[in-house]
């Protein structure tokens, strides 16, 4: 049985300080107060698209700079913008509003997005000229109204899309009654879909495979679809994979809150394994509701609203090249059901458990993925560094162990941890955004393994007062191993066939009992 | 300490969980009257 192998991963924001307005859960909730005073500042802190294309974690996470790069900034980061700051990286881009509803609404099936007239033949030219988008995605913009029309709309309930303060479109309603099928939530799923396919497509141009070549696809993002009678019925996965041009795929969700993207690749990389598939694409696209999530204290202390970008991302799990690295099935670690709730139950489930099975000491993995959050968004909301704090839960226990003296905490934290740069976006930064980073650096031969954590707070769903943890180890590819050659039992069959039959004959000659 | 006091928890799911505190506080002469664990990401 081949190894699974991560052949590439692809990573995108979508600046949207407008549709952080209108759909970011902080502010939907803030404009129910009338006197709301962050409602009444908050348009002062948004940021433009150059500021949020020169902020130093967001070139990180499309890989314009390493971690170890944005480690060397000056924090606070967003009074120290990278000078040499692009649109697009390595790996993928930052993509401004405007554009972003245009793919909204060549993603949408339905016609509920509608642009005033003007402003779809704007951004009709500018996704023409993007490099992964052609005039047959283009021409799928036919939804335009005048502005009277879009305000009609609006006044029933549909979402209104700016840019620059001017109204350019909304997202109608796709059913009257139906909660499931409202303006909001359908702004949010088509705002997941469109950001999903566009880091499908830049997973197309990383791994330079043709989208008729992914076989399935896994969707793990934190919104799901549906309708009343069944809310997360889904499937985003078809769906994004219908205007990505993957003819050939079929595919499913998978949920499971921020571990929702680990226990996908898990399942990626078992199917190819197993044969079921030769090339499954992990994606998911943004989370429309937390933008804007910490905004209050971000407002509050004079700082500029850092949640106004949509992640997204996706990642090529296939059969063994015998170059790209594999990930270890053998090194699965989960958080059971019985395991309790206390910290170092959890890191011993889901980092020491798997590590003892291999056979390795907590410095044989190069390097943690956990939770990798902006330490700048979350500090100022009281939630602290949150990579840092799993890192020293992982540290201590490796002291507890005698693996690792106290003294050499800090350091090992440095050397085995990366710093958080992810934003936060629910599942997007849970692990996954360093698989880019680290396949290369593996493929460099500069690191040897890398563990990824994915932890997911199933209490929010009210469903259990349980969390969730799941890691796997990426690792260097072992080299291309020779099948072992079976030998051709075809002759053996045919002769043993030849006797039995034989047998039978004899048998009936000699008027055996039947 | 805790003699005849009521004790709400709220854990962090990346620090100390609700049930971890809890299950500290069941030593304890005080009633636990709730515990949650939050999500702050």
């Amino acid at each position: 049985m081949s190894n699974a192998v991560i052949s590439g991963a692809s990573y995108v924001l979508v600046h949207v300080p407008n549709l952080t307005m209108v759909a970011g859960t902080t502010q939907l909730l803030e404009r129910e107060n009338p006197g709301s005073e962050y409602i009444k500042r908050v348009r002062d802190h948004l940021r433009t698209y150059e500021e949020a294309v020169a902020y130093p974690p967001n070139q990180t996470y499309i890989g314009n700079i390493s971690p170890e790069e944005l480690r060397n900034i000056k924090r606070p980061w967003y009074q120290n913008p990278l000078k040499d700051s692009s649109r697009f990286g390595r790996y993928g881009e930052i993509m401004p509003e405007d554009e972003f509803y245009g793919l909204m609404a060549l993603s949408d099936v339905f016609g509920l997005v509608i642009l005033e007239r003007e402003f779809a033949e704007g951004v009709k030219q500018k996704l023409l000229s993007h490099p992964l988008f052609s005039a047959d995605d283009v021409n799928r913009i036919k939804n335009v109204a005048d502005e009277d029309t879009i305000k009609k709309h609006i006044e029933e309930g549909a979402v209104e899309l700016k840019c620059d303060g001017k109204l350019v479109g909304c997202v109608r309603k796709a059913h009257d009654r139906d909660e499931a099928l409202s303006a909001h939530v359908m702004a949010e799923n088509l705002a997941t879909k469109a950001s999903a396919v566009l880091a499908l497509r830049h997973l197309f141009k990383v791994t330079g495979i043709s989208p008729g070549e992914v076989d399935y696809i896994i969707e793990c993002s934190e919104e799901a679809c549906g309708d009343m009678n069944q809310r997360g019925g889904g499937n985003f996965a078809k769906a994004i994979g219908e205007i990505a041009g993957c003819g050939n795929a079929t595919g499913a969700d998978m949920r499971g809150f921020c571990a929702g993207p680990t226990h996908a690749l898990i399942s990626a990389a078992a199917l190819v394994k197993a044969g079921v598939y030769n090339k499954v694409a992990v994606v998911a696209g943004g989370a429309a509701a937390k933008l804007g999530m910490n905004g209050r204290d971000h407002v509050a202390k004079g700082m500029p609203l850092l949640e106004d970008v949509l992640g997204g991302f996706a990642v090529l799990v296939s059969s063994d090249d015998g170059v790209n690295p594999v990930i270890r099935l053998d090194s699965v670690g989960k958080h059971p059901i019985a395991a309790g709730a206390a910290p170092q139950a959890v890191m011993q489930s889901i980092v020491y458990d798997p590590l003892d099975r291999l056979n390795l000491k907590a410095s044989d993995v190069d390097k943690y993925a956990p939770e990798l959050q902006n330490p700048e968004i979350t500090e100022p909301a009281g939630a602290g560094d949150v990579p840092k704090a799993n890192y020293k839960m992982i540290a201590a226990i490796a002291v507890k162990r005698g693996e690792l003296k106290k003294e050499e905490m800090e350091s090992f934290i440095e050397k085995h941890g990366v710093v958080g740069f992810a934003p936060t976006q629910g599942h997007i930064p849970s692990g996954v955004p360093v698989i880019g980073y680290v396949r290369e650096r593996i493929l460099a031969g500069s690191m040897t393994r890398a563990m990824i954590i994915g932890k997911g707070s199933l209490f929010l769903g009210r469903m259990t007062n349980l969390f969730d943890g799941i890691s796997f180890i990426m690792e260097k590819n072992p080299g291309a191993k020779k099948e072992e050659k079976m030998p051709d039992i075809s002759s053996y069959l045919a002769e043993a066939f030849r006797e039995f039959a034989e047998y039978l004959k004899t048998r009936g000659e000699a008027g055996a009992p039947r | 300490m805790f003699e005849g006091k009521k004790i709400v928890i709220v854990g962090d799911r990346d620090g100390v969980p609700g049930p971890a505190i809890e299950a500290c506080m069941k030593t304890t002469p005080g009633e636990v009257v709730f515990s949650t664990t939050e999500c702050f990401v």
